[in-house]
C-alpha cells in the first residue's frame, strides 16, 4: 500500500528535474529491502502522474539485490529473507551494501529542436 | 521534438528527508525530545500512553495523534489533562496511511513547545508505510502485541529494523494463546540484531514501569538519537 505514497515522491523528484518539459520515461532503481511491488508501483504510478509533466510516461524499475557485510569479517553475502546476524560470526555489526536504494536514476524527456544545430 | 535523457541520482524521499531535518531543528530549538510512536492498528498505542503521561516524573510530554479520521484517540488522551494536538490525514490526500513530514510542519504552529519536553507522535495504525517517512523524530518506537503472530518481524522487516525501542504489549493474554514469544524475540533479532525490547501489558501494569522509564530518559536526552 505505500506504493501510491511513493508514487508521489517519485513524480516530485522527476517534475523537479524536468526543468518543465514534458516527461516520457522515469527510470528508477529499486532495493529489494524497500518492499516495494513493482506491477503496484507501476498502477499506482500511472494514476499518480495524470494532469502532471509524467502522464503518460514509463516507469522502469531495476531491482537491486539486497547485499550485507559483516564489518568484523568483511564478508559480504546477499539475502533472499530479512536475516541481518552475520552468518559466520553472528555478530550483528551487520550493514546493507546495496538493497536499501529507492532512487530516481535518470529521466527522460522531450525537447523542441534545436533549430541553430547542423 | 526529440528525448533527451536527464541525470538524477536522487533518493525519491530525500524531499521528505529535508522537511524532516527542518521539523527537528525547529523541535530541538524549543529543547523538545520528539518520539514517532508506531504499530499496526489495535497495538495498544493509546493505552500505553495513558497509562504513563500522567506519571513521568518533571517531564512534560504533549502528544501529536495522527488519524485518518477522527478523534477518539486524542478526546482519550486529552482526558487526562495532558496537551493533545490532532491531525488528521484525511483532507489533504484522501486519506494517507501514515504521516509524513510535512503533515507533521503543518501541525508545528499549533503545538505548545514552550510547554512540553517531550512530544510522542502517534502515527497511524499500519506496519507499512510509517516506517518509509521520517518526520522529524529523535527515536522511533514500535509497538507488537501478542495477538498479532510471531512471523512479524519477517513480515515487516523495514518496520522492524526502523526502530530503536520495540514493545511486546499484551504478554498477559500469553496464557490463552498458542504464542511461542522466544521465536518472536528470536525473529525480532534476526531482522534488527540487538534491538532493545521490552515486554508488557498495558492492561494489568505489568511492565509499565520499564516504558515510563524509558520515556523519562528520552525527554532527558540520554538515548542514542538516529540521524537528522
Amino acid at each position: 500500500m505505500h506504493e501510491l505514497s511513493l508514487s508521489s515522491a517519485i513524480i516530485n523528484t522527476a517534475v523537479k528535474h524536468a526543468g518543465g518539459r514534458r516527461v516520457t520515461a522515469v527510470n528508477l532503481r529499486v532495493g529489494r529491502l524497500r518492499q516495494v511491488i513493482p506491477d503496484t508501483l507501476e498502477f499506482y504510478f500511472e494514476f499518480v502522474a495524470r494532469d502532471t509533466l509524467c502522464e503518460g510516461a514509463t516507469l522502469a524499475q531495476q531491482v537491486i539485490d539486497a547485499r550485507l557485510r559483516c564489518r568484523p569479517c568483511a564478508l559480504e553475502w546477499e539475502i533472499e529473507i530479512p536475516a541481518f546476524r552475520c552468518p559466520t560470526c553472528g555478530g550483528s555489526e551487520v550493514e546493507i551494501a546495496t538493497g536499501n536504494e529507492f532512487e530516481v536514476e535518470s529521466i527522460e524527456v522531450e525537447e523542441a529542436a534545436c533549430i541553430a544545430s547542423k | 521534438m526529440h528525448r533527451v535523457k536527464v541525470t538524477v541520482v536522487e533518493e525519491a524521499l530525500d524531499a521528505n528527508n529535508t522537511i524532516a531535518a527542518a521539523n527537528r531543528a525547529d523541535f530541538e530549538r524549543h529543547g523538545v525530545r520528539v518520539i514517532n510512536f508506531m504499530s499496526a492498528p489495535g497495538a495498544g498505542k493509546t493505552t500505553l500512553l495513558e497509562q504513563v503521561v500522567r506519571d513521568l516524573d518533571d517531564v512534560r510530554v504533549g502528544v501529536l495523534e495522527g488519524d485518518v479520521q477522527g478523534s477518539m484517540d486524542a478526546d482519550r488522551l486529552a482526558s487526562l489533562h495532558i496537551p493533545v494536538t490532532q491531525l488528521n490525514t484525511d483532507p489533504s490526500f484522501g486519506g494517507e496511511c501514515h504521516l509524513d513530514a510535512n503533515m507533521v510542519r503543518s501541525a508545528i504552529p499549533s503545538l505548545p513547545l514552550e510547554e512540553i519536553d517531550l512530544l510522542v507522535v502517534e502515527n497511524v495504525g499500519n506496519l507499512v508505510c510509517p516506517a518509509e517517512f521520517r518526520i522529524g523524530e529523535d527515536t522511533r518506537v514500535m509497538v507488537c502485541s501478542v495477538t498479532e503472530g510471531e512471523d512479524k518481524p519477517l513480515k515487516y522487516p523495514l518496520m522492524f529494523r526502523a526502530c530503536e525501542l520495540v514493545i511486546i504489549n499484551k504478554i498477559d493474554l500469553l496464557p490463552h494463546l498458542e504464542f511461542d514469544l522466544e521465536k518472536l524475540l528470536r525473529n525480532i533479532d534476526q531482522v534488527h540484531p540487538g534491538v532493545e525490547t521490552i515486554l508488557l501489558s498495558a492492561r494489568t501494569g505489568e511492565g509499565i514501569g520499564a516504558w515510563r522509564e524509558w520515556l523519562v530518559r528520552a525527554a532527558t536526552q540520554e538515548h542514542e538519537r538516529v540521524p537528522a
